[in-house]
């Protein structure tokens, strides 16, 4: 067994016995991505050198966990993360050369902060527009269940990395469903907190209004811990929100009974595979016997949410992907006649196919006469959306489904068809749409392909403790979450 | 018949600072009507009487102190640019000469 497989108190418990140095904790990360990334392709950019560095100063130092609640820990970026001094890409070839980042973003200050290691950066279709870590400019990471499944995406280097055992803790961002279906697709824990729970000072901007940092960890209890310390209001990000950040791990009491559980029908229609179907409501059945109460509820606007996501989420970032210029940072074309020839060369060497498609639909549906029909209609039926969540935690604490309609496809199956890609996110989307948390967590695997099958289970705003409360009730009863990927092994 | 035509995608295009090509200008034509065709769903909902969200959590006007701070010296600032000269950022003409 690998120190890697440990949590954090068990991490935590080794090295105040010193049975175990940060040192050991992170060349043993660094020896598993030499061993498994050939494979896997999760790393853009390692940080070897500077955490080899940090781990020898921690030993020195010595523990106190209390002061520095990630004290040693190894924890992998998503690239769209500002690393100071550590070259952060976006997986764009227009930040290819940003090798030298001027600041650390809020939750990288958090995490240095309470001690924890950075490994490296994650790979992610650029700019966080995919769902399968094709888009890429990098590289194609490959799933760590059957090498010849994507991963899912957006931050699939992050889901892969943690399922393969490279490092037991990663940070994604999730604008659409890129922490959660990543997470359900290679078995994983992915959490997406409430909009405004995590500063988004430096995470690259792709939709303003639906992005949010979410960790990825093997276990509940390890994913409430590094929330802990990275949520917070923070004067850098005016939509960061002014509300108390809980000890989300003491609402891990494994106590469900009276809960109340709402589960959505429309997260069980068509194009939802059978098994997938299956797992959650045998999942359903475990909450119930510790004592959970559910009932099947309608959220009628869901079917509307994809639709009205591609129109907002397009047209934010046609605006955020403006300040890519070639300018200040970033990839300058060669051989410009002029300033605006410089700026259209730039960009238009710079992105990547589904990046520019997003850019030119965001500029459509902003551009004059046709706003008020696709912009504003959408953030109309976005009202109507959060109005169904509003309505229904008037009655019930969570409401549970499964977080993506299949297990994983495989690497080329559908990335040449933006709409059926699209359609992967139809029960993660309303979840930022409506701004409230969502957690995936893994509740079994298909028998037709053994991939992993994610449970996503929904709370109110500021509630993760509810969420993480119901998730760990669940986990703790099964042992899905104890399966490893056999890697190279079982194809 | 596309919704959105070839001169509307190269009108977008330039709007949005890319340049296209024909064949592109082709291509995104096809792909950007079917996803706007796709979102004509929207309009079986009646939202004439519906605010729009633009933001999830009711906050207004957060402010912080106007206070100068310690930030990113001029040279850092630099640090990354594609091209510089005498402490500035060096861009192609913009008038003609």
């Amino acid at each position: 067994m690998s120190v890697l497989d440990l949590s954090i108190k068990e991490l935590q418990e080794k090295l105040n016995n010193k049975d175990i140095t940060v040192t050991e904790i992170v060349q043993a990360a660094y020896d598993r991505i030499k061993e498994t990334d050939d494979d896997i392709q999760a790393f853009v950019t390692l940080n070897e050198e500077e955490a080899l560095s940090q781990a020898k100063a921690l030993d020195e130092e010595g523990i106190d966990e209390n002061q520095f609640p990630l004290f040693g820990m190894p924890i992998g970026i998503k690239d769209n993360i500002v690393t100071k001094g550590l070259r952060t890409t976006c997986s764009s070839q227009i930040l290819s050369n940003l090798d030298d980042p001027l600041y650390d973003a809020t939750v990288m200050q958090k995490l240095n902060s309470a001690k924890a290691v950075n490994i490296g950066k994650l790979n992610m279709d650029e700019f966080a527009m995919g769902s399968s870590t094709e888009n890429s400019s990098m590289k194609v990471t490959r799933n760590p269940w059957n090498t010849d499944f994507v991963p899912g995406g957006s931050s699939g280097g992050s889901a892969a990395a943690v399922a393969a055992g490279q490092v037991p803790f990663a940070l994604g961002s999730d604008t659409g469903g890129s922490v959660r279906q990543p997470a359900s697709y290679c078995g994983v824990v992915g959490m997406k907190p409430t909009y405004g729970r995590i500063s988004r000072f430096g995470l690259v901007a792709f939709a303003s209004s639906l992005d949010q940092i979410g960790p990825l960890t093997r276990t509940v209890e390890d994913n409430a811990r590094i929330l802990e310390v990275i949520a917070g209001q923070d004067e850098m990000d005016s939509t960061s929100a002014n509300v108390d950040v809980p000890k989300y791990r003491d609402a891990l009491t494994g106590d469900v009974k009276g809960l109340k559980i709402a589960v959505p029908k429309e997260y069980f229609g068509e194009g939802v595979d059978e098994e997938v179907q299956s797992s959650v409501r045998q999942a359903l059945k475990v909450l119930e016997e510790q004592g959970a109460e559910w009932d099947e509820v309608s959220l009628p606007h869901s079917k509307y949410a994809v639709a009205a996501y591609y129109m907002i989420a397009s047209s934010e970032a046609s605006a955020n992907l403006a300040r890519f210029d070639g300018v200040r940072y970033g990839k300058r074309a060669e051989n410009a006649e002029d300033m605006m020839d410089m700026f259209k060369k730039s960009r238009s060497e710079g992105f990547g196919e589904e990046v520019k498609r997003r850019i030119m639909l965001g500029t459509f549906a902003l551009s004059s006469g046709y706003y008020d029909a696709y912009y504003k209609k959408a953030q109309q039926v976005r009202t109507l959306i959060k109005q169904d969540f509003d309505q229904i935690f008037e009655e019930y604490d969570v409401v549970l489904g499964p977080t993506a309609p299949t297990t994983a496809f495989k690497i080329g199956d559908q990335i040449d068809d933006p709409l059926t890609m699209y359609a992967n996110d139809i029960m993660t989307i309303p979840v930022n749409l409506a701004g409230v948390p969502g957690i995936s967590v893994p509740c079994g695997f298909h028998s037709e392909n053994n991939l992993p099958i994610g449970l996503q289970i929904i709370g109110k705003h500021f509630d993760e403790s509810t969420v993480y409360k119901v998730a760990h009730a669940y986990e703790q009863a099964t042992d899905h979450h104890k399966q490893k990927p056999q890697l190279g092994g079982a194809k | 018949m596309s919704k959105i035509s070839k001169d509307q995608v190269k009108h977008v295009a330039n709007l949005a600072r890319l340049s296209i090509t024909e064949q592109e200008a082709e291509k995104y034509s096809e792909q950007l009507s079917a996803i706007i065709d796709f979102s004509e769903l929207l309009n079986e909902l009646d939202t004439s009487n519906v605010e729009p969200t633009t933001h999830v959590l009711e906050m207004k006007n957060i402010v912080r102190k106007d206070e100068p701070k310690e930030w990113i010296s001029k040279e850092d600032a630099l640090k990354n640019a594609p091209d510089q000269k005498d402490g500035q950022f060096r861009v192609p003409s913009i008038l003609d000469s």
